[in-house]
């Protein structure tokens, strides 16, 4: 009696995303974190692309919060 | 095109939160990092050096400066986490979107934050030598990439273990590799300190503290903001 009353459980397990659909994006996603990591955390300090300090100055107070090293 | 969405939910849930830290940081963070600068310029002065000429000003660098970054570090971060949350969903995980992504929130923060901070805390400006910045530099990343390795290690061999352990205790296995896999190995690297003898202790720990609290705003967010975005992709009827 009290049961019929209960919803029935959504019982869908997850579908997993094709790994071959994950892997080109995989690949957009790790470069663009590469530079995108490269270039708040070290650019103009270890080492640089560009030459002057504007960009480390620009990104300078992210770069001491969120962990990375600088002076 | 499913993963294209993932992917472009994951960045904009990145942006989301890193604004949310952004205004942490702001709160807490700046405050520290500007009596860190005027300790550089009391140390300056008493040492009759002349002033560094400020190419960015101090303004511009605690607002728009400190939001590009953080946006741009929210973006990145985000795009990996759709990423590791697609690997993840369905495949390693009977979790349903939104707690799995939390959960894997709580890992990444782990991972990619509280475990190099460990190593090499973060330090606010005048602590840390200009000299040594291409070995901090090395050192910090290095430790970051092993970090990133250690965990995959630990869910390889979890999930090797598991259809003869069990679950549980495959997932403690894997989590107990990784704490001694990152133990060992970033022993193998130098320590920094230089942290000059008379800086302000309080500013130290308070910038610390802030910084710290700034990465747990940002992936909380995340991972509460992904899930529910990607749950709209993944399990319409639910949502
Ligand atoms: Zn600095």
């Amino acid at each position: 009696m009290a049961t019929a009353t209960l919803k029935p459980a959504v019982a869908v397990a997850p579908v997993p995303v094709p790994l071959k659909a994950v892997a080109p994006w995989a690949v957009f996603g790790a470069l663009l974190f590469v530079v995108v990591l490269y270039f708040v955390g070290a650019e103009q300090g270890a080492t640089a692309l560009v030459s002057g300090h504007e960009v480390h100055e620009f990104v300078h107070d992210g770069r001491h919060l969120l962990g990375f090293p600088c002076h | 095109m499913m993963m294209g969405r993932l992917l472009s939910r994951g960045m904009l849930a990145g942006v989301f939160a890193a604004l949310l830290a952004f205004v942490f940081a702001r709160v807490f963070g700046e405050p520290q990092v500007n009596l860190a600068i005027a300790y550089e310029a009391a140390q300056a002065a008493l040492a009759n050096e002349p002033p560094e000429p400020e190419l960015i000003s101090r303004g511009v660098q605690a607002g728009w400066g400190l939001l590009t970054a953080t946006v741009l570090y929210g973006a990145a971060y985000g795009g990996v986490f759709a990423i590791v949350f697609s690997c993840v969903y369905g495949r390693f995980s009977r979790l349903c979107a939104r707690p799995l992504a939390l959960w894997l929130a709580v890992i990444c923060c782990v991972v990619a934050v509280v475990v190099p901070g460990l190593k090499y805390p973060p330090n606010p400006p005048a602590v840390g030598d200009p000299e040594t910045i291409g070995v901090r530099t090395a050192a910090y990343f290095i430790m970051l990439g092993l970090s990133f390795c250690s965990a995959m290690i630990g869910v390889v061999i979890a999930r090797h273990f598991a259809p003869r352990l069990g679950y549980w205790n495959a997932n403690v296995l894997g989590v107990l590799l990784y704490g001694v896999l990152i133990a060992g190995l970033s022993a193998l690297l130098p320590d920094v300190s230089e942290v000059p003898a008379d800086f302000p202790a309080q500013v130290l720990w308070h910038f610390r503290e802030s910084a710290l609290g700034m990465q747990l705003v940002l992936w909380a967010a995340l991972g509460l903001v992904y899930g529910a975005l990607a749950e709209r992709v993944l399990e319409p009827a639910r949502a």
